[in-house]
């Protein structure tokens, strides 16, 4: 459990916030570059002193500005993997890696045979640093960092530095951190695909403030959302189930909510938990059960609130048992079919324009 | 003998130059102008006044001198340890300089890096800062090196020219350079002065591009 309250103040830059993440799961601090972020790890990381402030991990006061109680970074069992990776050039990747496992004081929970094969660094592991590319860097970076297990690990935009096929490259490995390793890690970064593939919970900044936070799926629904990612990235994201692999059509069951999705099955098996995205603009809405339609998904919900989305549409969200998700519709056709909330409607998707996100381990 | 010296003095010094280093490219306080310009002194006074300066303090009757006379049995004046303390004064900024600039080099970013990693104050500077100073200590020790085989001011001032003892490689030359027929001795000493300083030269200049392609720089 980590709990942080601090606040910095910088020329005419003020940082001010106050945010909790459970004992597991990936809190993504998520806005524009420059609101502060960075600040904000560097300070529970301990390199950066807030003017006030108290954080605590699990039993431990880090920091408590009016008890004068500071408690050194080096002490503070914090794993950084940083944008830059900071790898040691004089080091061979073996003895970075070891470099802070020598140094490790809480149990040990992660060996260097589980780190080099759940990063796949084997081949590296007597190179130079400088002889690595940006993905094998962030890689040797994250492993050295959790061989110092670390009861939390701090990510500042780890990919943000590479291009887009390294950072497809190194995705995964951090998914795979994330599903099977029970640390609670925090995400910085300012790109909502990131956030989409890995995050349990989301904070919302902008300016030195939190705007908004809540588990993933909550947060995609939060209107505050839009100004960031832009209207057509908006759309709810629901962790659902596969119920069944149709092989024979490459289409698999979802089930999400109270009802049933089918995504293209490439890469999934039956019983894996997986995320989906509905983007808002994907989304038809309708007022009886369709037919004679090319679509395969049609869901049937209740509308639970209608938001002007801009000048000439409207953000519907309704209510599928127990999850929400959103649709965007012109006004003129909100008013046609009387959409209010309480309305009963269906809501239907292409399954092409539907995106599965492999998801071991659910938002808790 | 001058090769002895010129040892001894850049060995005694590094440590201590190392760590004014660290002061002067770390440290935040009052005065730290003020050591910058003490620790540079020695570069703009002329060799003699240091040489001046020396002997007042570790003179058999300086309080220094006399000090390490009663208490450790240390002569320095007239001995081959004072011309190393001699030079090593001398070419002290030479090192402090090269240092400080190396330090200045390393990326705080690192040591950062390894503070997460759980590395402590004095753990960090040697596993980490130190050998990412290494070409800055290697220039500077030789540097200081060839410049405290140069010395002649502060040496003859201080330590004298006492065959054997104090007299180094440029006090000889300027002997024999006094002395009738001395000229093939002078040329001789000359040659292997330019021979000295021109293989510490190129095997500073092989040292530093070994460790800079070990960095990857």
């Amino acid at each position: 459990m980590l709990r942080v309250a601090a606040a910095k103040r910088r020329g005419n830059f003020s940082l001010n916030v106050e945010f909790e993440l459970a004992a597991r799961g990936v809190l993504a601090l998520f806005g524009r570059s420059g609101c502060g972020k960075s600040t904000l790890v560097n300070i529970v990381a301990g390199l950066l002193d807030p003017d006030s402030g108290r954080i605590e991990l699990d039993d431990a006061l880090l920091l408590d500005t009016r008890q004068r109680h500071k408690m050194p970074p080096e002490r503070r069992g914090i794993g950084y993997v940083f944008q830059d990776a900071r790898l040691f050039p004089h080091l061979s990747v073996a003895a970075n890696l070891r470099y802070g496992q020598k140094r490790a004081k809480g149990p040990v929970y992660v060996t260097l045979e589980a780190v080099t094969q759940m990063l796949d660094l084997n081949s590296l592991m007597d190179r130079r640093t400088h002889q690595l590319s940006g993905g094998e860097r962030q890689r040797v970076a994250i492993g050295r960092a959790l061989l110092s297990q670390p009861r939390l690990l701090l990510l500042d935009e780890p990919l943000a530095a590479l291009d887009d096929a390294r950072r497809e490259e190194v995705l995964p490995y951090l998914e795979t951190l994330r599903d099977e390793l029970a640390i609670p890690m925090v995400y910085v970064t300012h790109d909502f695909s990131e956030v989409l593939r890995l995050a349990t919970h989301m904070v919302l900044m902008e300016a030195g403030h939190i705007v908004a936070e809540g588990p993933l799926g909550d947060m995609s629904l939060n209107p505050q959302l839009r100004a960031l990612i832009g209207p057509d990235q908006v759309g709810a994201i629901i962790d659902g189930v596969v119920l069944t692999i149709d092989a024979q059509n490459n289409l698999a069951k979802v089930r999400v909510g109270g009802g049933e999705l089918n995504v293209q099955a490439t890469g999934l098996t039956a019983g894996m938990a997986l995320r989906v995205q509905l983007l808002a603009r994907d989304i038809i809405i309708s007022t009886e059960l369709p037919q004679y339609l090319s679509v395969r998904n049609s869901i049937a919900g209740i509308v639970t609130t209608v938001q002007s989305d801009d000048a000439h549409t409207d953000l519907i969200t309704l209510d599928i048992g127990g999850k929400y998700l959103m649709a965007r519709i012109t006004r003129s056709a909100t008013r046609e079919l009387a959409l209010t909330p309480g309305a009963k409607a269906w809501a239907l998707v292409k399954s092409v324009s539907l995106r599965g996100h492999s998801f071991a381990a659910p938002a808790t | 003998m001058s090769l002895a010296v010129a040892s001894r003095s850049v060995i005694f010094s590094l440590p201590l130059a190392i760590l004014f280093a660290w002061i002067l490219a770390r440290g935040r306080f009052i005065g730290r102008t003020l050591l910058d310009a003490v620790v540079h002194l020695p570069l703009v006074l002329p060799p003699v006044v240091v040489g001046y300066i020396l002997l007042l303090l570790f003179g058999a009757r300086g309080p220094i001198g006399a000090w390490l006379q009663s208490v450790l049995g240390i002569q320095l004046v007239f001995t081959r340890n004072g011309a190393a303390l001699a030079t090593a004064v001398m070419s002290f900024p030479l090192m402090v300089r090269a240092m400080r600039l190396s330090l200045e080099g390393v990326d705080r970013g690192l040591e950062d890096a390894a503070r997460t990693l759980g590395a402590f104050g004095w753990d960090r500077f040697v596993t980490i800062t130190l050998p990412l100073m290494l070409p800055g200590i290697l220039a500077g020790a030789v540097t200081a090196f060839s410049a405290a085989l140069g010395e002649f001011g502060a040496v003859i001032t201080f330590v004298s020219n006492i065959p054997g003892e104090t007299r180094t490689l440029p006090l000889a030359l300027y002997t024999a350079l006094q002395s009738p027929n001395g000229e093939h001795a002078a040329a001789r000493l000359a040659c292997l002065s330019v021979g000295l300083g021109l293989a510490g030269l190129l095997l500073s200049e092989w040292f530093t591009r070994r460790v800079r392609r070990l960095l990857g720089r």
